[in-house]
């Protein structure tokens, strides 16, 4: 067995480094599809409306390391020469736009539609209906889900790991291999995305609840 | 692109793949049942007046929620055995996918719970009706159908987690497929197949969870 020391801790930190990055890029990337797709989901294009349909149940019905295979393998065979990288972040925006669009679907719904008929009666355009009425109101209802989700995305980006991407999950894989000791590694690693990821959850949760309170 | 697609070697390991998305179904039922009996078990404790009972139903719900399955899932691989508990991967599959399962059970099944007001009970009791029937029809039916959807899609989420477990090589769908790409280097083909199989079975779960709901949770017609 070999000590844990601060280099094996540095080397988690690398790992932790990109998987900061994977979950921003694929939260922001994600976030603009996202809005692109909840917006195409609840427009009056009934076509265009059952293809966004598709293409949440398609990412919603199929496991994210599945996703991650076949946009990792597929990017190389369309012959864009990409890297493992950037191959890796395109499969957590496209996964993610489907997650948040589905989302955002809901809360654009959710807002009152006494709210789109008064913009209407105003003379408002569809753009300044969406951008100044809808969805400042649809946005804060999304927010505990939103932010539920960008948990979800952060625990998802540990799956590079198994694409052999490394990130915090597979940094403490090979120190654990280094050190054998694997407990005290997963442990440390399992802290970390806790650290992480409970903050933010609570944060979720609380708004929920302040939110379910002034409903009543 | 003049990449030639060859789907003739995912058809010939069909037999393979149909034996692994039993393996599949097998890891995800397993998973289920287990995460059901904690989260019974968890709400039990979690409900009850005692802080003792309470606090370590709190910490183990906030600690797997707030961690990836693939740390987890490692962590019992190597735990178990440091136990004394000797399985193989299959079983051990089983038991990480009923606990991070059973802690989303139980803030599902502590909802459900919850959301049966006191006076409905009591106004069962004044209408004159028998205690297994207020327990039927006043606590157990309603709780059921408001946790029902929830449930449900918690019992897909998994089925589609069950893919994490080919990193300690379970028996499955996933961990099939990787074979087969190293056996064949057809990487895309197989993966592309793969998750079609997958898209078939949540989409098959979906319309049987559907199906049961309308049966038996529907409200009465008036």
């Amino acid at each position: 067995m070999g000590p844990v020391g601060a280099n094996e801790f540095l080397f988690l930190l690398q790992g932790l480094k990109w998987t900061a990055l994977l979950a921003v890029i694929g939260f922001i990337g994600g976030g603009i599809f996202g809005m692109l797709i909840a917006l195409i989901r609840s427009s009056r294009n009934a076509a265009a409306r059952t293809a966004s349909a598709a293409y949440i149940a398609l990412f919603q019905g199929t496991p994210l390391l599945m996703q991650l295979f076949v946009v990792y393998y597929g990017v190389a065979l369309i012959g864009i020469d990409v890297s493992a990288w950037l191959a890796v972040a395109i499969a957590f925006t496209l996964h993610a736009s489907a997650f948040l669009g589905e989302i955002w679907r809901g809360s654009i719904e959710a807002v009152p539609k006494g709210q789109a008929e008064a913009a209407n009666a105003l003379g408002l355009h569809y753009v300044s209906r969406m951008k100044d009425v809808i969805l400042p109101q649809a946005l804060k209802i999304s927010m505990p889900a939103t932010i539920g989700f960008l948990v979800q995305l952060i625990k998802g980006t540990s799956l590079a790991a198994i694409v052999g991407f490394i990130e915090l999950a597979r940094a403490g894989q090979i120190i654990s291999n280094q050190t054998y000791r694997p407990l005290l590694v997963f442990g440390i690693v399992g802290v970390i995305y806790f650290i992480i990821c409970w903050p933010l959850s609570h944060f979720g949760t609380g708004l929920e609840k302040r939110m379910a309170k002034a409903a009543r | 692109m003049n990449y030639k697609f060859d789907f003739g070697a995912v058809f010939e390991r069909a037999p393979e793949l149909l034996w692994a998305t039993l393996g599949t179904f097998g890891l995800a039922f397993a998973g289920m049942a287990l995460a059901l009996l904690i989260g019974i078990l968890g709400v039990i404790a979690r409900t009850s007046h005692n802080k003792i009972a309470r606090a370590p139903v709190i910490a183990f719900v906030e600690i797997v929620r707030n961690t990836p399955f693939l740390v987890q899932i490692f962590y019992i691989y190597f735990a178990l055995p440091l136990m004394g508990i000797r399985l193989n991967p299959t079983a051990t599959a089983i038991i990480a996918l009923g606990i991070n399962g059973g802690a989303y059970a139980i803030e599902i099944i502590r909802g459900g719970v919850e959301s049966i007001s006191k006076g409905q009970v009591e106004a069962g009791y004044a209408l004159g009706l028998h205690k297994a029937d207020v327990f039927r029809l006043i606590v157990l039916k309603p709780a059921l159908r408001a946790i029902y959807p929830s449930l449900t899609s918690q019992f897909i989420m998994l089925t589609l987690t069950t893919s994490v477990c080919t990193s300690i090589a379970a028996y499955e769908l996933t961990s099939a497929a990787q074979r087969i790409e190293s056996d064949t280097f057809r990487s895309f083909e197989v993966y592309f197949s793969v998750t079609g199989i997958y898209l078939v079975i949540s989409s098959v779960m979906m319309g049987i969870f559907a199906l049961i709901s309308r049966r038996y949770f529907s409200y009465p017609a008036r």
